[in-house]
């Protein structure tokens, strides 16, 4: 009787074994971990959610009311840093990959992926020190000159910390994530096409507009969303470099700004006592929330792109 | 067009070739000298309004502004010479270069201030001493790198193993439901905030030891979950890149799966897992947030990851910076002195990770 249409079965070893029983136990410490932090979030919030101003002195009604303005500034301040780095980040990106002479563009690369390095508290001591000085004159200038503008109305903060300052440090910290994506898609562009683009005449912006732009689209909106994960999720430099307040407002240049989820727990941790630490882990696990959902829609996109690629 | 037969014979440089594919373009030069020139003219207006104003001169404004003037001025001098299309592409030339030295002043100005305000207490007392009685000028921060050492090293030696056999599993296992899970969930935890890091390890610590308790361990752990899926995406991505025939000539020998993975695998693919490690370890030991959250803040010295508050570096920073006293200049120039000490670390491991990429990566050399 021929064998040929059974499988052949190696041989099990008891290495085999130990082996892989061991990465299939540190592949489930991934999901015990991750239920973990779900599980321990939820049960320290549990009791936030029905607290009120008297179990907790830091509520000043119900729960809600205080994450409210909270949720707001979070994503107030990361929309204000992807309006200003989505455009930015783009352009390093077409710089590196299509204008930088070919030996020079590992090495720009590199150089921005070295603002990746610098931890957090150190842009938030920079953001302080140097950054807030240096655009209070300028924030002054558009109060006096184009205050008729919402967004730019008085009275102008004194300190330059205000919740445009913290948008642009937020900005600077996620370029780097932001170009490195941007980047590697624009590099993945058919050359052929590209050359297509040129032989029929186009100059070099019309080639990118043809052909490297469409075929990025999806990776640039991709990078957008991934570094909006990244900034609503940032602490330590919002926390030092906002002046916040809690108010409510789109205003940019105020000494009145809001705070974010992030900073808020970060300034107000290691004081809280008693039911205000389930309070602000509760805040803690909104942020989470929001940010999964923005990182699975940055997935979503990210896994329609490989079914629909451009190349073909 | 008149044709010249007779070529010059004592010059040795051939004259350019004036023909219609040359004509009507801006000639080579032309874009850094309208550069120069919006930089002049924009200094002048900038020293004009500074002979009004009491305050000095403002190269960086000059500068600024300059810039922002050549713009314009490139695309008008290319549409007046050279037609709409190509001053579109002098216009996105100049503003995307423009972007990409826009992301440089940020850096520049950093490196400078760092450096600055960090070399003012970058002395021997600053590495040799605690911060423990302490006020006002002196102190150092050796407890801090104790304790960013101690925290560090464990959440590497916490999450080393998981994230290497998880990538490990993925790669030589992983088939089916599980895999898929594991692939999504360690996306997930990508995606993981730092502060809610933090509050997860403070909440399972506070579940287990009383409520506010703040240790070492509680620090490690936050941090271990920050670290685990940085390094299952490297490891994973450069187990992948490993030659299937690699792995085939090995079954066919007659090895053990697993012996071929730890014999020929792991070898092969161990530059670039090294490399990845190091740069997560980097990425790391620059949080802060989860720190001040987990393993609080102290001023003495604290060996003992398991009992007590513990120090680091960039909570050190933060904290120095918010709980100014009396002289405030003391006390910010620990901070930025900290922050030095911090970026060398991080640049150092940066930096020693790509040498590790460039010199131990396998030769597939024929």
């Amino acid at each position: 009787m021929s064998t040929a249409s059974t499988a052949i079965k190696a041989k099990q070893r008891p290495g085999d074994r130990v082996f892989s029983g061991s990465a299939v136990f540190a592949g489930s410490m991934i999901l015990v971990t991750l239920a973990a932090v779900a599980l321990f979030l939820i049960v320290q919030s549990i009791p936030a959610f029905f607290a009120s101003h008297e179990d907790a002195s830091i509520l000043p009604e119900s729960f809600w009311s205080y994450v409210g303005p909270l949720l707001f500034g979070t994503i107030w301040a990361a929309a204000l840093a992807l309006i200003m780095a989505v455009p930015i980040s783009i352009g390093i990106a077409l710089f590196i990959s299509h204008y930088a002479p070919r030996r020079l563009a590992s090495v720009l690369g590199y150089i921005v992926d070295l603002l990746a390095a610098v931890p957090s508290v150190v842009f938030g001591l920079w953001g302080i020190g140097v950054l807030a000085p240096a655009v209070q004159p300028i924030y002054a200038w558009l109060v006096d000159n184009v205050g008729w503008f919402p967004l730019f109305s008085g009275p102008v903060s004194g300190t330059g910390r205000t919740i445009l300052t913290a948008g642009i440090v937020l900005a600077v910290m996620v370029l780097p994530i932001m170009t490195a994506i941007c980047r590697e898609v624009f590099l993945q562009t058919p050359v052929l096409h590209e050359e297509a683009a040129l032989a029929l005449g186009a100059t070099r912006w019309e080639m990118i507009r043809t052909a490297v732009l469409p075929f990025g689209r999806s990776g640039i909106v991709s990078a957008a969303v991934l570094g909006l994960g990244r900034a609503l999720g940032e602490t330590m430099a919002v926390a030092m470099v906002l002046s916040a307040s809690g108010a409510v407002t789109f205003q940019l240049l105020t000494s009145v700004n809001p705070s974010t989820i992030a900073a808020n727990i970060a300034l107000s941790f290691p004081e809280a006592f008693g039911i205000n630490v389930n309070v602000l882990i509760a805040t803690g696990l909104i942020l989470f929330i929001v940010t999964f959902v923005v990182n699975a829609i940055a997935r979503w996109i990210v896994s329609r792109r490989q079914e629909f690629s451009g190349a073909n | 067009m008149t044709m010249t037969t007779k070529p010059e014979p004592t010059t040795s440089v051939a004259t350019p070739i004036q023909n219609s594919l040359t004509a009507g373009r801006l000639p080579t030069p032309a874009p850094w000298l309208i550069l120069g020139a919006a930089i002049a003219v924009s200094a002048a207006i900038f020293g004009v309004m500074g002979l009004a104003g009491e305050a000095g001169y403002n190269w960086g404004g000059a500068l600024l502004v300059g810039a922002l003037l050549y713009i314009p001025s490139i695309w008008l001098f290319s549409m007046l010479v050279e037609g709409r299309r190509r001053a579109m592409d002098r216009l996105v030339t100049a503003l995307v270069t423009g972007a990409f030295v826009l992301a440089m002043i940020p850096l520049i100005s950093l490196t400078i201030t760092v450096i600055t305000f960090g070399l003012n207490r970058f002395d021997a007392d600053f590495f040799t001493m605690s911060m423990r009685n302490v006020t006002g000028e002196g102190g150092g921060v050796l407890h801090a790198i104790v304790g960013t050492l101690l925290m560090t090293g464990t959440a590497a030696i916490i999450s080393i193993p998981i994230g290497l056999m998880t990538s490990i599993y993925l790669v030589e296992y992983g088939r089916g439901q599980l895999a898929r899970g594991i692939t999504f969930l360690v996306d997930v935890m990508t995606g993981i905030p730092s502060i809610v890091a933090g509050l997860f390890a403070y909440a399972l610590f506070s579940i287990f030891l009383g409520p506010g308790t703040r240790t070492g361990i509680a620090g490690a752990v936050a941090l271990a979950v920050l670290m685990i899926p940085v390094v299952v995406r490297s490891s994973e991505e450069m187990l992948r890149l490993v030659p299937n025939e690699l792995r085939e000539a090995s079954y066919a020998l007659g090895v053990p799966k697993w012996l071929t993975i730890v014999k020929v695998v792991l070898p092969t693919s161990i530059a670039g897992i090294t490399t990845g490690i190091m740069l997560s370890i980097a990425r790391v030991i620059g949080e802060t947030a989860p720190l001040l959250i987990a393993a609080g803040f102290t001023q003495s010295m604290n060996w003992n990851l398991f009992d007590g508050r513990m120090s680091s570096l960039p909570v050190f920073v933060y904290t120095q910076y918010a709980n100014q006293g009396n002289p405030p200049e003391a006390y910010l120039d620990r901070a930025w002195a900290a922050a030095l000490t911090l970026i060398l670390i991080v640049m150092a491991l940066n930096l020693i990770a790509r040498l590790v990429a460039r010199f131990f990566a396998p030769k597939f050399g024929r």
